[in-house]
């Protein structure tokens, strides 16, 4: 179903690094779920519409109004590192 | 101990002050929390100032409402200003949120005393509380088995006693699971009826707060102040909001010739045989209280489960990209580039079971595999509602059973995740059709373990659905049961 090859590879897409023993585990485990899946292929889905959410909603417009906001301050103090104004990273771009 | 009318009365009566209430609470979580480990954090300063307040104010004569000097406890994926909010997971450890949750908000509002923050499985995904990050909550009827999940410490706090009521957050089962393992009562509303604005995503589409308490009628009172349009939620329905406690009853309106439905298909293989007795045994209670009682067919009720776990994980991996180690949360000091410090902190921050979900839910939504998972299960969730909906023409409420079984040992299914997910068949496809149910407490099997009923409604129709729960539970005795529990 899934391989040890496609777990490493949605493992990078999804930013996690796995260990070894991980990527083994998941490999079994992630392939028996999606098994577990193929039933959803028993029903005729052919015209039937998705639903993305339980309760139809419509979209809600409001006057732009200037509200209180959570302050830069409180907001930077919460950051693993920070430098002035900015949030601070490690090196984005290679040599 | 007392309802929330009682200690009221006594409020009012001045029998007892908040400050005393609120102690001796206090007192008993640090006699049980060893055991029990219900609390991830206890916010007694914040407490005992939020009970002086409500104490002055009935010196001063003035008029307090019914939750005001409650106790009451959060799961702590709730965010609370000032506070910290881990969401039992070690990526947010040290998150202290600068901003506050519109439920709690609204608790604060109503004058109740909050005790502090609840255990879970990590970001709410788990069925066992097994996951979280900083150790289990224990079951009080067994503290060998598990308290539920993911609101396992929410359920265990109002089941031993620690609290009155609890929040909880319900994506697939969160709330009526472990309330049902508990032996306590669990609701979740309607999507959209509480707002989420403060409340750690986890699968949107999905998500709905909820309460816990020892009576329906507890329930009821909780649900009142914190269901209602929230601006800040795009997701809150604007409707009004009925005095839910006010409207109950004792027993089934006379004219109101109710018809309950009792879902065939959770009769099925794998429902524990006592489960199923304790259920059908409370089934004639309904009927004896002036039901009738069909028996309904939602044939694709069993595919809610594997459109779950497409539909869930999928918007999760989506959710918890925002945990990249600039803004908040955790961060891997070591890493030499920005990709490198992604994917270390988060394997260091993230436990098994949301590493899991997020590879699950990458998966499913990566190119070439939308369509035969995403979209498919998308498109079962519309099977699902339209079972829901045929049912709703012939009867007014549903029955079933909560968990297809008692509490389980822990350990017992952590290392076979497919197992643990099938203790969300009963509860998962209530959240796909965004409908409000709630579980109440239906028996014991012959270990002594609790076992829930699970009450389904139309949408918005918590109303109905809390009367029918309220007229069942005052004509039977297990609410008044209680976990033998040895204070140390």
């Amino acid at each position: 179903m899934i391989d040890r090859e496609q777990v490493h590879k949605v493992a990078h897409l999804a930013r996690l690094d796995l260990t070894a023993d991980e990527e083994a585990a998941f490999t079994k485990q992630l392939s028996s779920i999606l098994e577990y899946f193929e039933q959803l292929s028993e029903l005729d889905t052919e015209n039937v519409p998705p639903t993305t959410r339980a309760i139809e909603l419509s979209n809600v417009a409001r006057p732009d109004q200037l509200q209180p906001t959570v302050s830069h301050d409180e907001l930077l103090k919460e950051a693993p590192a920070q430098e002035d104004d900015f949030f601070r990273v490690p090196q984005i771009l290679n040599d | 101990m007392a309802s929330i009318r009682e200690l009221h009365k006594q409020l009012v009566r001045k029998e007892r002050s908040a400050v005393e209430i609120t102690t001796e609470t206090l007192e008993r979580i640090q006699k049980l929390e060893p055991q029990l480990h219900s609390f991830l954090h206890i916010t007694a300063d914040l407490a005992m100032e939020q009970a002086k307040a409500v104490d002055q104010k009935i010196a001063a004569g003035e008029e307090i409402g019914l939750l005001a000097g409650i106790p009451m406890a959060v799961k702590d994926n709730m965010c609370m200003q000032g506070i910290p909010t881990t969401c039992a997971s070690r990526i947010l450890e040290n998150f202290v949120p600068p901003y506050e949750s519109t439920v709690t908000e609204r608790l604060r509002e109503s004058g109740a005393v909050i005790l502090g923050k609840t255990n879970l499985d990590e970001f709410a995904m788990g069925s066992s509380t097994e996951n979280s990050g900083f150790g289990r909550t224990c079951n009080p009827w067994d503290l060998s088995r598990v308290s539920g999940g993911s609101s396992g410490g929410s359920a265990v706090a109002v089941a031993s006693e620690e609290a009155p009521l609890a929040l909880g957050s319900d994506t697939g089962g969160s709330i009526r699971q472990p309330a049902s393992l508990c032996g306590v009562v669990g609701m979740k509303p309607t999507y959209g009826l509480v707002s989420r604005f403060g409340l750690v995503a986890y699968a949107s589409s999905l998500d709905q707060i909820g309460p816990f308490a020892r009576s329906v009628e507890d329930a009821a009172i909780l649900l009142g102040a914190i269901a209602g349009y929230d601006p800040r939620d795009a997701t809150s329905l604007k409707v009004e909001i009925p005095d839910y406690a006010k409207l109950l009853r004792p027993n089934f309106h006379p004219k109101a010739r109710l018809r309950i439905g009792v879902i065939k298909e959770t009769f099925g293989s794998g429902l524990d045989a006592q489960v199923e007795e304790k259920v059908k045994t409370a089934i004639e209670v309904l009927q004896q209280l002036g039901a009738e009682i069909q028996v309904i067919s939602c044939p694709r009720f069993g595919y809610g489960l594997p459109a779950y776990y497409i539909i869930a994980p999928s918007e999760a991996s989506a959710n918890l990209a925002r945990y990249d180690a600039v803004r908040y949360g955790l961060r891997d000091e070591k890493a030499e580039n920005l990709v490198e410090m992604y994917k270390k902190t988060r394997a260091e921050g993230f436990g098994t079971e949301v590493k899991r979900r997020i590879m699950l839910g990458t998966y499913a939504l990566s190119a070439g595999y939308y369509d035969a998972y995403y979209l498919k299960a998308q498109k079962v969730r519309t099977l699902i509602k339209q079972d829901f909906d045929s049912a709703f023409e012939k009867v007014d409420v549903l029955v079933c059973p909560t968990s297809p079984t008692t509490a389980f040992k822990a350990g017992e299914k952590t290392d076979d995740p497919l197992q643990m997910y099938l203790s969300d068949l009963m509860t998962i496809p209530v959240n796909l059709a965004g409908l409000p149910a709630v579980s109440v407490p239906c028996g014991f099997d012959q270990d002594g373990l609790p076992i829930g009923l699970q009450l389904i409604g139309k949408v918005l129709r918590e109303d109905l659905l809390l009367q029918v729960a309220h007229a069942y539970e005052q004509s039977t005795e297990w609410h008044f049961q209680k976990p033998t529990l040895k204070q140390k």
